[in-house]
C-alpha cells in the first residue's frame, strides 16, 4: 500500500484561535445597536465590534493619523508580536521605528477588517440574537463595507482627515475604495500590488480555494464551531492552493528547484518528497492554527465582488474625478495575481482625473509576495512619497 | 563654471541641488510661477525639481522604470508611461503646460504627440537637438557618417533617436499643424542662448538645440 500523509494537524489549540475572536488582545471599539454598520448587502450588522492596534502618538492638530489596510489573511498585528502564533508583525519591513512607518513621526492604526476573525465581527464571532457562531448566517460582506466600518472606527477615535491609508494586495483595495468613497479624508493613499477590481482569474482561485473548505466533511455546511471542530483540511488546501499565486515560477525554483526533502532518493508514495511539497504543507498547517475557514470564505467573497468601476457607471476614473489626494501605486514585475496591467489601469484613471500620482514598477522575483519582503526599493519609493506628502501637508520631520 | 554665471536669468534658484542643465534653466524661466506641468520623459526628475523650487505643481512621465523609481524616490509624481501611446488618457486643458524636453526625437509619431502637448496643455515647451547645426552638417559633409556629438553620443544602429529634424523642419511641422510659436530660443555649444534677432537660417546652423514655447493656434 502506498504510505499517505495528508496534511499535519495543527500544533495550536483551536482554543487560542477562538479566544482572539470575541476577546482579542488589542484594542476594542463596540458599536451598539444606536450605529448599525450599513451593509452592501442590504442588511444592518448591529452591534458589532472592531479590533485595532496603534503604534505612536496622535498628534495635537490631529494630522499624522496613518490607516494600514490588512491583506486577506492578515490582521491588526502589523508590528507587534502576534498573540496566537508568537511571530513578528507581519509588516515589520515597512512599520517600526526607523522604517517609513515610524512610530515616532505618525500615530498608525490597523483594525482587523469586518468578517475577520481576529476579533472584529465576523462569521466566528457569536450571533448576538442566538448566543451562537454566526457561521453562514453571516450576512455577506463586501470591501466597501469593510471600509464604511474602518470609517466608523476613524471617527471614534476622532479623526477627521487621515495623513495616509496605506496597503497591499485586499489592503490595496480598501485603499482605492477609501479614496473613492471618502476622497476628501485620505491625504495620500499607498496602494501597493492591487487592481480596482478581481479579475476573472483571481475570482477562479478563490472559487478553487472555497470549494476544497466546503469540501472538508467538517466543514458541517459551515457550522463547525458548534460541533467543536474546525475543517482544517480543506482550509489547508485553499491555503496551498492560495499561496503558489502569492509567489512565481522563478522564485520557487530558486526557492526549491527539484530538490528532496530530506532523503536523496523518491520513496515511490504520495509522501512529501520534495522541499516544495514540504513547504506547501507547512505553509497550509501553519495557517489553520490562526484563521477561521468561515471567515476565509466570506472575506475571499469580498474581493470577488470588487469592482470601483462598476460602481461608478462602468468608468473608473469616474470614482476619482476631482479628486485632491495624493497616489502612489506601486506593482511588482513577477506579481501575476495583481499584475502591472491592473496598476496601470488605475494610473490612466487617475491621470484621467488629473489626480496626483506616483506610479512605480519593482522588478523583483519574488511575486505578489514581494510586499511583504525585504524589497529596498519599495521601501526607497514609500519612505520618499510619505516624505514628500508630510512636507506638504505640513508635518513636522525628525528625518526631513 | 556654473550655470547661473552662463545664464543671467531672473528667480532660478540653484542653490539647492547645485547646477541645472541650460535648456532646463530656460524651460523654468518660461513657467509661470504657480502653474500646473507635466513633464514627459522626465527623465530622473531633475526639471521637475526645479520647477519645484518655484512652486510650480509638477507631475512626470518617463519610460524608463530606474529613471520613474528615482523620481519616485525623490518624491515626485512621477507615473511609467510611453509619450507615443500614454498622453491620449489624459483629458483635455489638463495642464497649463506641457514639456517635452530632448524627447520629440525619440517619439515614433513626433506629429501626434506635438498635438496631444497641445490638447492636454495650454502651453508646451518643446525642446530637441538640432540636426541642422554645423557641426551635424559637417560630420556628414566632409567624414560621410551619421552625426555624433557629446550630447547625442549613440551610433546610427543602438540610438533611441529616431527622428531627428533641424529647427527649420520644427518650425515647418508647428506651421503645417497651427502651432502659434509665442516664443523660440537657440542654445549653442554652450548652452547659451543665441539672444540676437537673426533670421531663421542662422538659428538653424549655430544653434546646437533648440526651445520653443507653443500654443494653440487658430484655426485648421
Amino acid at each position: 500500500m502506498v504510505g499517505v500523509k495528508s496534511v499535519p494537524s495543527p500544533a495550536i489549540s483551536a482554543d487560542d484561535r477562538s479566544h482572539e475572536v470575541d476577546h482579542p488582545s488589542s484594542q476594542l471599539a463596540l458599536f451598539g445597536t444606536e450605529q448599525p454598520l450599513r451593509l452592501d448587502c442590504g442588511v444592518d450588522l448591529t452591534p458589532f465590534q472592531i479590533a485595532y492596534q496603534t503604534y505612536g502618538e496622535l498628534n495635537a492638530d490631529r494630522s499624522n493619523a496613518v490607516l494600514i489596510c490588512h491583506a486577506l489573511t492578515g490582521d491588526q498585528h502589523v508590528a507587534n508580536v502576534h498573540p496566537v502564533t508568537g511571530k513578528p508583525g507581519w509588516w515589520e519591513t515597512l512599520v517600526g521605528p526607523g522604517r517609513p512607518l515610524d512610530p515616532s513621526r505618525y500615530f498608525i492604526i490597523c483594525s482587523n477588517v469586518i468578517g475577520g476573525c481576529m476579533g472584529s465581527t465576523g462569521p466566528a464571532s457569536i450571533n448576538p440574537a442566538n448566543g451562537k457562531v454566526w457561521g453562514l448566517d453571516f450576512p455577506v460582506i463586501t470591501i466597501p463595507d469593510m471600509v464604511r466600518a474602518q470609517a466608523m472606527l476613524i471617527d471614534r477615535l476622532g479623526i477627521d482627515t487621515l495623513f495616509a491609508v496605506v496597503g497591499g494586495s485586499m489592503g490595496g483595495m480598501q485603499v482605492l475604495q477609501w479614496t473613492a468613497a471618502y476622497p476628501a479624508r485620505v491625504y495620500s493613499a499607498l496602494a501597493i500590488a492591487c487592481a480596482t477590481r478581481h479579475s476573472a482569474q483571481n475570482i477562479a482561485f478563490h472559487e478553487l480555494g472555497r470549494q476544497a473548505v466546503m469540501a472538508d466533511p467538517d466543514w458541517h455546511n459551515g457550522g463547525y464551531a458548534d460541533r467543536g471542530i474546525h475543517p482544517h483540511r480543506g482550509l489547508a488546501v485553499a491555503r496551498m492552493a492560495a499561496h503558489i499565486t502569492y509567489l512565481s515560477d522563478a522564485a520557487l525554483h530558486r526557492k526549491f528547484g527539484r530538490r528532496m526533502q530530506d532523503r536523496e532518493l523518491p520513496t515511490f508514495s504520495f509522501d512529501a518528497d520534495f522541499q516544495v511539497e514540504s513547504y506547501l504543507r507547512y505553509q497550509g498547517s501553519s495557517f489553520v492554527e490562526r484563521f477561521d475557514a468561515n471567515s476565509y470564505l466570506y472575506l475571499t467573497r469580498a474581493m470577488d465582488y470588487f469592482d470601483i468601476a462598476a460602481d461608478h457607471g462602468g468608468v473608473l476614473a469616474k470614482a476619482f474625478a476631482g479628486i485632491q489626494t495624493r497616489f502612489c501605486v506601486v506593482s511588482f514585475t513577477s506579481d501575476w495575481l495583481f499584475p502591472t496591467s491592473e496598476s496601470r489601469a488605475l494610473v490612466h484613471a487617475l491621470n484621467a482625473s488629473s489626480a496626483r500620482v506616483s506610479f512605480a514598477e519593482i522588478e523583483t522575483d519574488r511575486g505578489h509576495d514581494a510586499f511583504l519582503l525585504d524589497v529596498p526599493e519599495f521601501f526607497d519609493i514609500s519612505r520618499a512619497f510619505l516624505q514628500s506628502a508630510g512636507k506638504a501637508r505640513g508635518l513636522t520631520s525628525k528625518d526631513g | 563654471m556654473s550655470a547661473q554665471e552662463v545664464l543671467p536669468f531672473n528667480g532660478i534658484v540653484t542653490t539647492q541641488s547645485g547646477n541645472y542643465r541650460a535648456d532646463h534653466l530656460l524651460v523654468a524661466e518660461m513657467v509661470k510661477p504657480g502653474s500646473k506641468v507635466l513633464d514627459v520623459g522626465c527623465g530622473e526628475g531633475d526639471l521637475l525639481q526645479l520647477l519645484e523650487t518655484r512652486g510650480i505643481d509638477g507631475r512626470g512621465i518617463e519610460l524608463s522604470r530606474e529613471g520613474v523609481n528615482r523620481c519616485v524616490a525623490k518624491g515626485l509624481a512621477v507615473v511609467q508611461g510611453d509619450a507615443d501611446t500614454d498622453l491620449v488618457n489624459y483629458p483635455d486643458d489638463a495642464f497649463d503646460y506641457v514639456i517635452l524636453s530632448q524627447t520629440l526625437q525619440a517619439t515614433r509619431q513626433p506629429k501626434v504627440v506635438l498635438e496631444n502637448l497641445l490638447r492636454i496643455g495650454r502651453r508646451a515647451i518643446v525642446s530637441f537637438p538640432n540636426f541642422g547645426f554645423w557641426r551635424m552638417r559637417l560630420q556628414l559633409l566632409i567624414g560621410g557618417h551619421m552625426p555624433r556629438t557629446e550630447n547625442l553620443p549613440a551610433s546610427w544602429y543602438d540610438t533611441a533617436n529616431i527622428h531627428f529634424c533641424t529647427i527649420k523642419d520644427f518650425v515647418e511641422l508647428c506651421d503645417e499643424i497651427h502651432v502659434k510659436m509665442e516664443r523660440a530660443e537657440a542654445l549653442d555649444l554652450y548652452g547659451r542662448p543665441l539672444r540676437l534677432r537673426l533670421p531663421w537660417w542662422v538659428w538653424n546652423l549655430f544653434g546646437e538645440q533648440g526651445v520653443f514655447l507653443l500654443s494653440r493656434g487658430i484655426g485648421k
